[in-house]
């Protein structure tokens, strides 16, 4: 549950805490986004059980999903699929 | 050289490798302390590429390798009493106790639920006023904000049915005990990426100068790593110990402050036993005084029951990096994901799980390496 997954960020809900949508090549998920105010629709973030604790570009968000792909179900478990 | 040709980009890699040839004139230990940094290590067959001497040793990087049995038969019990819905990440369900797992808690009817965020856990507690939800938290610095704020949610909503079963534990004091080992071999650490992301790399500065330990911030991908292990090298050889960042993508010195101003509000510093290791001074956070009212060890007292780990498993030496996972008789026979006796072969950042995945064989070890 370590790993923090990169995705893109498609929308941004107003609230406490902030709050947001979070695409992770396909799949959507809600992440909390009040440990990176600076982020905002489009932007690419860090998602670590649910929470952007980084801001990275494009590029870095593809060399490390890819890398997350190569580990058996490290994606479905960050997600949390059922095991 | 195996895989090379796989890399994104193989020019760099075959690069950053003749580098290291002609810069390591001595052998030298290294250890990486993160399970994806492992997983990439194994899979891409890094340890095998770099020149002779030079040896990566496997650290404690998986957070729910490292979760003490003592804790996870802690959660069992939790879990197992009515009107409870104990709730996790996906991996720690598997782990095994000292008699079982909380899968099997769950086959036996309990209402243990998978959780993608502590805030799942927080939206159970407002849904079910009548029930306890206990959510395990365990991990790193990286998931240490996603609880404390999910801890912060409960508090400011006045929820009386949540609370937390904590188990932090700490990256910079694990380094501080394996370098004070006795038998320590390590003479540089790669420091993990994402866990830096959080904290920045301030702690490990007094680290790497008083043990004069080169410390490399460094990412997970396989360039990354190889980049990681040439900057160690390259310091080790010029007798210098520095703290350095090849992860300059997605992490500053001072990581995240608003993630790190809310882990020291709600968490405390707590001696904390780790797995396979024992216990390590200020190497664990549980709740501060103010957010004592959302401790599941108060709510459910929990009488300390003999722990009992598995007599063929090795996993305490394998986090340790003392002993790899093709060294123990149990692997890839007795113990494989789908039946793991140790916490190692359980989640997808085990190093049992990595070299499982790898398809490493029995015959390689330690000493031959």
């Amino acid at each position: 549950m370590c790993l923090g997954i990169p995705g893109r960020i498609v929308d941004v809900a107003q609230g406490r805490p902030r709050m947001g949508t979070v695409d992770f090549d396909g799949l959507r998920r809600e992440a909390c986004l009040e440990y990176v105010p600076e982020a905002e629709t489009g932007d690419y973030v860090i998602v670590h059980v649910g929470f952007a604790i980084s801001r990275v570009d494009e590029a870095e968000a593809a060399r490390t999903l890819a890398v997350i792909r190569a580990i058996p179900d490290a994606l479905a478990t960050e997600l949390g699929t059922e095991p | 050289m195996k895989y090379l040709d796989e890399y994104r980009d193989p020019v760099l890699a075959r690069r950053l490798l003749s580098e290291l040839e002609s810069t390591a004139t001595r052998p030298w230990t290294l250890m990486e302390v993160c399970g994806g940094q492992t997983h990439t290590i194994v899979r891409q067959g890094i340890d095998e590429l770099l020149p002779h001497g030079i040896r990566m040793i496997h650290g404690p990087g998986c957070p729910v390798c490292v979760t003490p049995l003592e804790m996870v038969d802690k959660a069992i019990a939790i879990a197992s009493r009515d009107g409870v819905i104990f709730c996790s990440y996906g991996d720690m369900l598997r782990v095994p106790g000292s008699g079982g797992d909380l899968l099997g808690v769950k086959a036996r009817g309990g209402d243990v639920r998978v959780v993608y965020t502590p805030l799942d856990a927080v939206s159970l507690a407002v849904a079910n006023p009548d029930r306890q939800v206990v959510f395990f938290a365990v991990g790193f610095e990286t998931t240490a904000p996603a609880n404390a704020m999910a801890v912060k949610q409960a508090a400011s909503l006045g929820l009386d049915n949540f609370s937390v079963l904590v188990s932090h534990v700490l990256v910079p004091p694990a380094i501080t005990a394996i370098l004070d080992a006795p038998d320590n071999e390590v003479t540089a650490f790669l420091a993990a990426g994402h866990v830096c992301a959080v904290m920045g790399w301030t702690q490990y500065e007094p680290i790497a100068a008083a043990y004069r330990v080169p410390i490399v911030v460094t990412g997970f991908e396989p360039l990354d790593l190889i980049e990681g292990i040439v900057m160690a090298v390259r310091q080790l050889e010029t007798g210098r110990a520095e703290v350095e960042n090849q992860y300059v993508r997605a992490v500053r010195r001072t990581g995240n402050s608003r993630a790190r101003d809310t882990i020291d509000e709600v968490f405390t510093l707590t001696d904390r036993t780790w797995r396979g290791i024992g216990e390590i001074a200020h190497s664990g956070l549980r709740l501060s005084e103010a957010y004592r009212h959302h401790d599941a060890e108060t709510r459910f007292p929990v009488e300390r029951e003999a722990t009992r780990e598995s007599e063929v498993c090795i996993a305490g030496e394998i986090l340790r990096g003392t002993r790899l996972p093709t060294d123990c008789l149990a692997y890839g026979t007795a113990c494989t994901p789908r039946h793991p006796l140790g916490a190692p072969m359980v989640s997808a950042e085990g190093t049992c799980a990595a070299f499982h995945t790898a398809g490493r064989g029995r015959q390689a070890t330690l000493e031959e390496q």
